[in-house]
């Protein structure tokens, strides 16, 4: 056998190994998102279930806020409601303001919805023409944002919730306190490593 | 022959008919700036829900979302540049159609050049090789027939 052949193939050939065992071994779902550490993009939205007016982030510092986005056509967005309606409930007297965000859908459908689902604590937002989904670039639902009280998004989470996962990544933002400085730039606060810690899953 | 004329004169007028059909007619919107600008862009950027569209092949509502907002981001003055700045602050660079060609993406531009030149110095020498060896049997074999030859006359 000729050893040299063998080493330069193998040798030519470990690049190509190489691409296609990092390629292989990504989830193509799990995209990066460039938005954990940042200020969470402001939005003003009506209520269309649970509540009257209209919601705007900006009015909501000081405190945590777990914005999830749902459709009434999605199906993983069943398997998490139950978890978000406990958390809801168990970590109100703590402040944490819970919202879901109708995405790609009808306020009637929406609200059967969560009719069918028995229920929501908390108020459900109106979308139209998705400009808060693309603000926060979104790539489907369910999708949910974890802000922290300095304004700041803690965690991005693609796909559905379990308790233990929610409670712990909602414990995570608490932990981080808020700071009086202005939050105008990605400068103007950092939150803790911890808490950046596992960013966009 | 007449006929065979005709068929070529129709086949020569075909697509300047076609070209005239395609044209607007002085009833049609002609196509602004500004929609022109959001094709090109909607064309280098990607479809989030898609698999390997661009939001301008995209018939996803989203992608039609973000046309929109493409519109009107460039409709307020923003230039090309700033709207993709825009989106790849909410998408990452992963909502490129083109990665931009740095740091790691580096590979997706020069590993096919660096291929395709392994492949052609590869097959060059593998082809000489073929070669040599072919005219060294040739000649090996003209060599040994001539040597008959001597040893009969002998």
């Amino acid at each position: 056998m000729n050893w040299k052949r063998v080493a330069m193939s193998f040798l030519f050939s470990l690049p190509v190994i190489g691409l296609l065992a990092f390629g292989l071994t990504r989830d193509p779902r799990t995209i990066d998102s460039p938005l954990p550490g940042r200020p969470a993009p402001d939005f003003t939205l009506p209520i269309f279930e649970n509540g009257e007016g209209t919601v705007s982030l900006s009015e909501l510092r000081g405190q945590v806020v777990v914005l999830n986005f749902f459709a009434s056509w999605c199906l993983e967005c069943r398997y998490e409601h139950a978890a978000l309606a406990m958390a809801s409930s168990m970590y109100r007297p703590q402040g944490v303001q819970f919202f879901a965000v109708l995405y790609n859908d009808t306020p009637e459908k929406g609200r059967r919805w969560i009719e069918q689902m028995g229920g929501q604590p908390y108020p459900a937002l109106y979308d139209e023409g998705s400009r808060t989904a693309i603000d926060y670039g979104l790539y489907g639902v369910p999708e949910t944002f974890i802000i922290d009280r300095n304004g700041l998004v803690v965690q991005k989470k693609i796909g559905p919730w379990s308790f233990d996962e929610l409670t712990a990544a909602i414990d995570k933002a608490l932990a981080i306190e808020a700071v009086d400085a202005p939050t105008d730039g990605p400068e103007a606060v950092k939150p803790t490593a911890a808490a950046v810690q596992g960013g966009a899953e | 022959m007449r006929r065979m004329l005709i068929t070529l004169l129709l086949c020569a007028l075909a697509p300047a008919a076609a070209t005239a059909q395609a044209a607007p007619q002085s009833g049609d919107v002609p196509e602004t700036q500004l929609e022109r600008d959001v094709r090109a862009l909607s064309s280098e950027l990607r479809c989030p829900v898609c698999q390997g569209l661009s939001l301008q092949d995209s018939p996803a509502e989203l992608s039609q979302e973000m046309k929109d907002v493409i519109r009107q981001q460039l409709a307020e003055g923003r230039s090309p540049e700033e709207v993709k700045a825009y989106f790849v602050s909410k998408y990452g660079e992963w909502i490129l159609m083109e990665p931009k060609a740095e740091g790691f993406n580096l590979a997706v531009y020069v590993l096919p050049v660096v291929g395709l030149i392994a492949g052609a110095t590869f097959v060059f020498f593998t082809a000489r090789k073929w070669v040599r060896q072919g005219g060294a049997a040739e000649l090996a074999e003209e060599e040994a027939a001539e040597e008959e030859a001597r040893a009969r006359i002998a």
